[in-house]
């Protein structure tokens, strides 16, 4: 072997990297190992995975490239980054798609086998990007991923086909030794994922590592880079996504009241991995019921509310829509349900899994008749995890369904979280009714909330239905003035959960000229964008909601110490269109529709031409 | 663990299980039957008050919870075996019941009927089959017959109706019966047969709306013509009906034809000896496919009867055995699980 050749190690403070191939050449797993030892070695970091809805797009086509954007820092981050500096292409497609996006400048890995005439052509190139000097405003590797691969793997008894999806362990493992990290990580995943595999675990390692020193090894690399671990506080933290998150938020939320959890749910993208997550969790005595449809979802969770269980159902935009109806009966009910929409583009089947917030006035108002709901949203992936304890304990307390947004950007992207211990966590108590003595299922404790009757306790049998209830005895009731009655009651109850719900801080001035306001998961972005612009000499402040009905108390207040509010949102102006109704405040709009989060210089750029500065670029 | 309902010997009366509320059922509709048959029946299933909760989806049959003393759910148009699936599988110590009409079973919650069939959960399920919309006042159902006139129709329907025992079997229900509003005591066994079953138990039971489709079954309940159009299943008993007791049915390869037993070529040795217990359900379905079919008689009883592990105990089976394979959830554990780093 020839000698090890002495690289220089240089540091870097922060690193975009993008892993982009065909859907099915790894790439998501390729760049969820990476996120995982990059939390591990300690960096800050956050995700983007952007992959089609076709699960194998034929191979080689421009719809079919999937991407993994990674951004990674030893200081604080908020964003997956705007522009990657590194680009792994696993083919010419992904190359031509991910191009545009890549920093002047920067590094592409790209693998030469699949550079060949039948693939450049289905990638649209004229000629050989690697051979031209099209891609001459960048550093470029053209590596031979596949036939390295296939070399060192050439003693495994795998078949080529298997040989070659190996690959994507060869690019890992060269990135690993790009950015100086440890093999240690994956290959202890690889070996429990392919456990009842040896073949398969074995050809996964030798690629890994016959990737890593092919880096220490090669002439073409002249240096590597070290990005230190970030200055996060004191803890045990791990990489998390928002999906993962909301399941275990789940379970604790489960655990901190001690009731049982159901959860009733159709697989839909990008919400299903919250079903899979509880599923494993039997061990819980968590009952998951996969349904026939998005309404046995909730219909089956209304029913194990009823029943004294702490009830939910996950889904996305489109599934929130057939759920509409049985919303409206666990608001009549008043049974506590929480619902969770993973929002993804619409309208219709739209995006599938690209991330969108256009659900909003859909969980404020997709419903007939006058139905309140709370509606909660999450504002980063591990946020998700408390959203889903605090929509847990609301639901409980004032026996009401509630919905919890997030998206699939929060979802499906990952940061690292400082894991709090249980006891840190809020208990909450939460008991069933058993005084049969004078019992009225529709008579209200201080918090409106009615009694938690539950089938199985005797002497308090009951009938409860979505016919309009008399007030007080629920039973059935046509009364004009009771119907008026209850429908105020029910909006009332929803109000006062108000009182439940931290004051907004602003973050900056809490008086000024513009104040930029988001809510759920656009926070990273405008975070980073208000950071970026107070750096660069502006004055902005900023608050981030997180309850959208009822909102915080003092919001009003807030808004009416600033000359101007903007709000980005990737909708056509829904949480604007509250505020203008809500506070008869008029707001800048700041709106995107691609399917993909802000990028921080894009909410920056708006927050100085606000402010008159150009500063932003 | 068995998921148990707790049976006993308990001295209930049909009073009991009446709630406080007035029917409100037109007079003279098949309902009021159905409603009686029931109360005179839960005190012989020795399951307390408490413990027995019913769930309906919209519909006339569906304000039946409301009229029962124990727990009653009274939901929206045609979940109702969706919501009893939650509320069983969260609390399988109930007795969970669900009272539905044919248009909302068959139409509207056709899907949440064959996936609950099809899981075998353990609800018991009354239909209330009237052969059309009731209570909004008239239009035809999945279960009119073809040509009917009705307002939705008025030149008559072009539809063709399902036969839900059919439709229940195909969805492979563990049991499935019919039984009639004007036959009270059958109903009452049917009623006590599904209660004692572990599964899903599915009743038609076929109920005249006096208002909108008066007399759809007078061949099924008029004295002098009932007889012999209606065949009695009994389990292991050869399949003989008419007026004198004169005809059977027997198997034509697939088919089943009526013989005269009189014929001098017929002997009740020929004749089908029906099984509700057999596995295999094709006799089953067989039988089924006799309803309103012009020249044979349509049958009544048990169809089917099969005992196989239901949903909801598949569940609670489940959760006890991986918590004794990998003990009781530890919260904390969980949070700790994976690839974590320390941050001094």
């Amino acid at each position: 072997m020839a000698k090890e050749i002495q690289k220089k190690v240089l540091d870097l403070e922060e690193v975009t990297v993008r892993f982009a191939g065909d859907s099915g050449d790894g790439i998501q797993l390729t760049g969820s190992q990476f996120s995982d030892t990059t939390a591990f070695v300690g960096n800050d970091l956050n995700t983007l995975p952007d992959y089609p809805a076709e699960i194998r797009a034929p191979a080689g086509t421009l719809y079919g490239v999937s991407g993994f954007q990674l951004h990674f820092s030893s200081v604080d981050i908020h964003t997956p980054g705007d522009t990657p500096d590194v680009l792994v292409a696993m083919n010419p497609a992904a190359l031509k798609i991910n191009l545009k996006d890549l920093k002047s400048g920067g590094i592409i890995i790209a693998n030469q086998d699949s550079f060949d005439p039948k693939n450049l052509k289905l990638a649209g190139f004229d000629s050989n990007p690697l051979e031209d000097d099209s891609l001459n405003g960048f550093k470029v590797f053209s590596v031979r991923i596949t036939s390295l691969t296939t070399e060192a793997l050439k003693d495994t008894p795998l078949s080529n086909k298997e040989i070659t999806r190996s690959k994507n362990f060869f690019a890992l493992g060269l990135m690993y030794w790009l950015f100086n990290r440890p093999l240690d990580p994956t290959l202890s995943w690889i070996n429990t994922k392919f456990k009842k595999q040896p073949d398969i675990a074995d050809a996964n390692t030798k690629a890994l590592k016959a990737g890593y020193y092919f880096g220490e090894q090669t002439e073409i690399f002249t240096a590597r880079y070290s990005v230190k671990p970030a200055e996060l506080p004191a803890g045990t933290y791990k990489n998390i996504s928002g999906n993962e998150a909301t399941a275990i938020g789940f379970v604790a939320a489960s655990q901190l009241c001690g009731l049982p959890l159901f959860l009733g749910s159709y697989p839909i993208t990008p919400a299903s991995d919250i079903l899979h997550f509880l599923s494993a969790y039997k061990n819980f005595g968590v009952k998951t019921f996969q349904a026939e449809d998005e309404i046995a979802g909730i219909a089956s969770a209304i029913g194990a509310a009823f029943g004294g269980s702490l009830a939910i159902t996950t889904t996305s935009g489109p599934g929130l829509a057939l759920k509409t109806e049985a919303t409206g009966l666990a608001v009549m009910t008043e049974l506590p349900i929480v619902i969770v929409d993973v929002q993804r583009g619409g309208p219709s089947t739209g995006l599938p899994t690209k991330t969108e917030q256009a659900d909003l006035l859909q969980a404020m108002y997709g419903r007939n008749g006058e139905a309140p709901v709370v509606v909660l949203a999450a504002s980063t992936p591990s946020d998700c995890f408390f959203m889903a304890i605090e929509a847990s304990k609301i639901a409980l307390k004032y026996m009401l369904p509630v919905i919890l947004l997030t998206d699939g950007y929060i979802a499906n992207g990952s940061e690292p979280w400082r894991i709090p211990h249980v006891d840190e966590l809020p208990r909450f108590e939460k008991s069933y009714y058993n005084n049969p003595e004078d019992f009225q299922p529709y008579r209200r404790d201080e918090n409106l909330a009615r009694p938690w009757a539950v089938p199985g306790t005797p002497g308090l049998e009951h009938r409860i239905g979505g016919l309009e209830k008399a007030n007080i005895s629920g039973n059935v009731s046509y009364d004009p003035d009771n119907h008026d009655f209850m429908c105020r009651l029910r909006a009332e109850k929803v109000a006062k959960v108000v009182n439940d719900i931290p004051d907004i801080v602003v973050d900056g001035p809490e008086k000024g000229e513009l104040l930029v306001m988001g809510w759920g998961g656009t926070r990273g972005s405008i975070t980073e964008a208000v950071t970026k612009a107070r750096k660069a000499g502006l004055i902005v402040s900023q608050i981030h909601l997180k309850y959208l009905n009822p909102m915080p108390k003092n919001l009003g207040e807030v808004l009416s110490n600033f000359n101007k509010i903007l709000i980005p949102e990737l909708n056509l102006g829904q949480l604007a269109t509250l505020i203008r109704k809500e506070f008869l405040r008029d707001v800048i709009q700041l709106n995107k529709l691609k399917g993909l989060p802000f990028k921080s210089a894009e909410i920056q750029n708006k927050i100085s031409e606000i402010l008159g500065g150009n500063n932003g670029k | 663990m068995e998921n148990k309902i707790e049976t006993q010997e308990l001295k209930y009366t049909a009073k009991d299980f009446a709630s406080d509320q007035d029917v409100r059922w037109c007079p003279g509709c098949g309902d009021y039957s159905i409603l009686a048959q029931v109360q005179r029946t839960f005190p012989d299933i020795g399951i307390k008050k408490e413990n027995i909760v019913w769930v309906s989806g919209i519909g006339c049959s569906s304000r039946f919870p409301y009229y029962m003393s124990t727990y009653g759910f009274h939901g929206i148009h045609g979940r109702a075996p969706a919501i009893a699936s939650g509320l069983k599988i969260a609390h399988p110590e109930l007795s969970v019941w669900v009272a539905t009409g044919d248009g909302d079973l068959m139409s509207i919650g056709g899907n949440h009927f064959i996936h609950t069939c099809r899981k075998n959960v353990d609800l018991k399920i009354l239909m209330f089959n009237n052969r059309i919309y009731g209570l909004t006042k008239g239009q035809y159902s999945p279960t009119s017959e073809k040509g009917k006139v009705t307002k939705s129709t008025p030149y008559g329907s072009v539809d063709y109706p399902f036969n839900p025992t059919s439709l229940a079997l195909g969805s492979d229900a563990s049991f499935v019966a019919r039984t009639i509003d004007r036959e009270p005591k059958h109903m009452q066994e049917m009623i006590r047969k599904a209660a004692e079953h572990k599964g899903t138990a599915f009743i038609e039971i076929y109920q005249n709306c006096n208002i909108f489709n008066d007399g759809a079954y007078l061949h099924l309940t008029e004295k002098d013509v009932k007889l012999d159009n209606v065949l009695t299943l009994e389990h292991g008993k050869p399949m003989i009906y008419g007026k004198e007791r004169d005809k059977g049915i027997k198997l034509d390869g697939f088919r089943p034809i009526s013989v005269n037993l009189n014929d001098g070529k017929h002997s009740v040795a020929d004749l089908l000896v029906h099984d509700e217990t057999d596995q295999n359900s094709i006799r089953a379905f067989i039988i089924a496919h006799m309803t309103d079919h012009p020249g044979l008689p349509t049958p009544i009883g048990i169809f089917r009867r099969i005992l196989k592990p239901t949903y909801d105990q598949g569940i609670t089976d489940q959760i006890n055995h991986i918590i004794e394979k990998k003990g009781k959830g530890d919260l904390e554990a969980v949070l700790f699980s994976g690839n974590t780093w320390e941050v001094k």
